[in-house]
């Protein structure tokens, strides 16, 4: 009984061995699959394995997402501790050993990017702080380009006979992402020191590219729920130093922010923060050129 | 190529203007003309190197002065290997307000918990639990709780981390892979005590000493199939039933599930267990109101069936989320229990050896609700049947009066943070024949370190 029952497992397994037609790509965020589409276009398959209205970090690994991550050839996260609560485990109990962590199947896009906010020290009474610093980096439009070649040269390990093709389709990226990132910063060189309230630590590094200014967070400590008195706190500093906006995510409830900005009489924010954020951004491209047209809207 | 071009529109040109001039003319300022040429794409290419060369420097130096000043602002670069091993301390109690004494389950076979009934102030186990990869290949884990003076270790396992084709192997003691609650630590559960499901079937959950190997699908759909073998020595296996060389508990399940849309998940799952105990010893009140000490041997089959379902809106759980999990079982045994002489002290038994074979089946449904951050309320209610148990010669001893113990239970729980929960939970006891009991319960979760990731 026992016998025959693995002898059946084996032949299933062996029956449903992965085709080495396409790579099959998982990604933990959209703005990877977003990239990873830009990059190897029909040469692989792109799933997300999280939505732009999904806080990546606070994630289950469900069913369908073990499901995927059993077939991936390569996952794409964003690493710095974002996924830690969900990835680990998703990598664990997947039965895939090409995903695994130091792996050519795994790739973290934090080790190509500029980490902000490293912290000095942890201490849970701080809140939820990442030990490798912030790690919401694909918001400064230069991390992406380093990660898009990261990722075109381990796509080329991972598929060489395509190594070319994925160079190449890098390299036409790289240069309309210059010339895009260029007309940003001229169109966002007057939003440079407009002072915003942000909700949570998300958006250091859009903030760090263009040069805003932050006031203050929604979010008492990194990763609490806002609180009426931290709210009010927030509202008598705004009194005398007052902000422009107050930006928060797709994925992140409006109440606090719309709270804060009706009584400072500012405007309330929502940023697509990643790819699918808002209807307007299908692409990364879309992505910038949604948020800093919101930005700029928002401060005339 | 641009050459070329010139060259032939020169060439093109000067016939028609100066058709006279001689061959040698026109070679003479080609090569004027190629001069000036390559000395001009130098002079560009010269410049645009310096301009790239400058722009690079550029770039270098400010990553360098960024990462200096990232550096110098903190000092010991603070990784995740700061973390490796994963050390978490778990703390654990509460406040009980219940009726005293023991709360056997009526029609059941009493298992024996490590953590004792209480009430008033209580403390909870302790739970220390480490974490890490052990090299490349394998991953390891323990999680030891502590109780008054005993330390038990409730699992103490390692982990394939590289094996392809979907499988994964277990090794050591795990919590075995059977129903849906059982893989759960009780500071994961949602309610601040078990459901008399498992209570019953193994009083906290069971725990495998052997192997275990899973397998996953490559399909969209999430399908799964893992088998354990183990010693089995926990109920419903016994200590002696343990000691043997093979195999003493089998267990086998299959899981399969996905998502509907993007805000519904769920899960599915059946199992098997089986265990043959051998001089399984329990103390059974007999018809006098005597505690009679029994032994069985024979063989526990038990079949698992599990359903969960979790709502989110858009697939976000952090603001709102819905779970709603049922669980159900049906347990045969069968085989020979002896129920010790116990005359000299007044009891029923005789030591005599009969047959026995009891047919059991139950289960409970929960729904959990978190309406706001922090907070969530949930409901469960609890049901089993002590269905047929024929105790042979030995029946006339005991009173097996059909019963079906039940219990409602509704709790409120809030959290601080993901690291703390607070939770207040009301019960309303009907699992013991004629000693019905409202419970009150105040309970506290804690967890100290990087606390991992919990399963679906």
């Amino acid at each position: 009984m026992n016998r025959l029952l693995i002898l059946t497992l084996i032949a299933i397994g062996l029956a449903a061995s992965p085709a080495w037609a396409t790579l099959n790509v998982l990604t933990c965020e959209p703005e990877w699959a977003a990239l990873t589409q830009e990059v190897a276009g029909d040469l692989a398959e792109v799933t997300s394995a999280t939505s732009a209205l999904q806080d990546p970090h606070h994630i289950e690994a469900r069913p369908a997402l073990l499901a995927k991550a059993r077939r991936a050839d390569l996952l794409v996260c964003t690493g710095a501790e974002l996924e830690l609560g969900w990835l680990p485990l998703l990598q664990r109990e997947a039965g895939n050993g090409r995903i695994q962590p130091g792996q050519p199947g795994y790739l973290d896009a934090a080790q190509f990017a500029r980490i902000l906010e490293r912290p000095t020290a942890l201490d849970r009474s701080m809140g939820d702080v990442h030990a490798a610093g912030n790690p919401h980096l694909h918001l400064n439009p230069h991390n992406i380009a380093r990660v898009a070649d990261g990722l075109a040269k381990r796509l080329g390990e991972l598929d060489p006979a395509h190594a070319a093709r994925y160079a190449e389709r890098n390299t036409d990226f790289q240069s309309r992402w210059a010339a895009a990132m260029a007309r940003w910063e001229q169109q966002g060189a007057r939003l440079k020191g407009v002072p915003v309230v942000v909700h949570h630590r998300n958006w250091s590094y859009l903030v760090d590219w263009l040069g805003l200014t932050v006031i203050g967070e929604l979010e008492p400590k990194p990763g609490m729920e806002p609180t009426a008195s931290h709210l009010a706190e927030l509202l008598e500093t705004l009194k005398a130093t007052p902000a422009r906006m107050v930006l928060r995510a797709a994925y992140e409830p409006s109440k606090a922010s719309e709270w804060l900005a009706s009584r400072a009489n500012i405007p309330a924010v929502e940023l697509p923060y990643t790819v699918g954020g808002s209807a307007g951004t299908k692409d990364l491209f879309g992505l910038f050129e949604d948020t800093l047209n919101r930005l700029l809207q928002a401060a005339p | 190529m641009k050459k070329t071009i010139v060259a032939v529109a020169i060439a093109a040109v000067l016939p028609w203007s100066a058709a006279s001039r001689a061959d040698t003319d026109i070679d003479a300022l080609r090569a004027e003309f190629d001069q000036k040429f390559k000395a001009l794409q130098a002079d560009y290419e010269a410049r645009l190197k310096a301009l790239e060369n400058r722009l690079e420097t550029a770039e270098i130096k400010a990553d360098n002065a960024q990462q200096d000043a990232a550096a110098s602002a903190a000092p010991p670069p603070v990784s995740a290997g700061t973390f490796n091993p994963e050390v978490s301390l778990i703390l654990q109690g509460g406040y009980l307000n219940r009726a005293g004494g023991e709360h056997p389950i009526t029609g059941f076979m009493p298992v024996e918990k490590h953590a004792p009934v209480d009430r008033g102030f209580t403390l909870d186990d302790t739970e220390l639990v480490f974490g890490a990869n052990i090299d490349p290949y394998l991953r390891g884990f323990a999680d030891l709780t502590v109780a008054n003076d005993k330390v038990n270790v409730e699992e103490a396992w390692f982990q394939s981390l590289n094996l392809d084709y979907g499988l994964t192997v277990k090794g050591g003691r795990f919590l075995s892979g059977i129903g849906y609650q059982n893989e759960r630590h009780p500071h994961t559960w949602d309610f601040a005590d078990n459901s008399l499901m498992y209570s019953a079937l193994f009083g906290e959950h069971l725990a495998q000493d052997g192997v275990q190997v899973r397998w996953l699908a490559p399909t969209e759909l999430f399908m799964e199939v893992g088998a354990e073998a183990a010693k089995g020595q926990f109920f419903p296996g016994s200590e002696v039933g343990g000691d043997r060389n093979g195999v003493g508990t089998w267990a086998a399940f299959a899981h399969v599930g996905g998502d509907v849309g993007e805000s519904n998940a769920w899960r599915a799952g059946m199992s098997y267990l089986r265990a043959r105990p051998r001089g399984r010893e329990a103390f059974l009140t007999d018809v006098g109101d005597f505690a009679e000490l029994t032994s069985f041997s024979g063989t526990s089959k038990t079949w698992l069936g599990d359903f969960v379902w979790k709502w989110s809106p858009n697939g976000n759980p952090y603001e709102r989320n819905f779970v709603f999990a049922t669980e159900y079982f049906h347990r045969d045994e069968r085989g020979g229990l002896n129920c010790a002489d116990n005359i000299a002290a007044g009891g029923q038994c005789t030591g005599l050896t009969d047959s026995y074979d009891s047919s059991q089946s139950g289960g409970y449904a929960q729904a959990v609700y978190q309406f706001m951050p922090r907070w969530r309320t949930g409901v469960r209610y609890d049901r089993l049947s002590s269905g047929s148990v024929d105790l042979g010669a030995n029946g006339m001893f005991f009173d097996t009066a059909n019963y079906d113990p039940s219990r409602w239970s509704l709790m409120t729980d809030y959290s601080p943070s993901e690291f703390s929960r607070f939770r207040l939970q009301f019960a309303r006891d009907k699992s013991q024949q004629g000693n019905p009991d409202n419970e009150v319960i105040l309970q506290y979760i804690m967890s100290i370190g990087p606390h991992g990731a919990h399963k679906f």
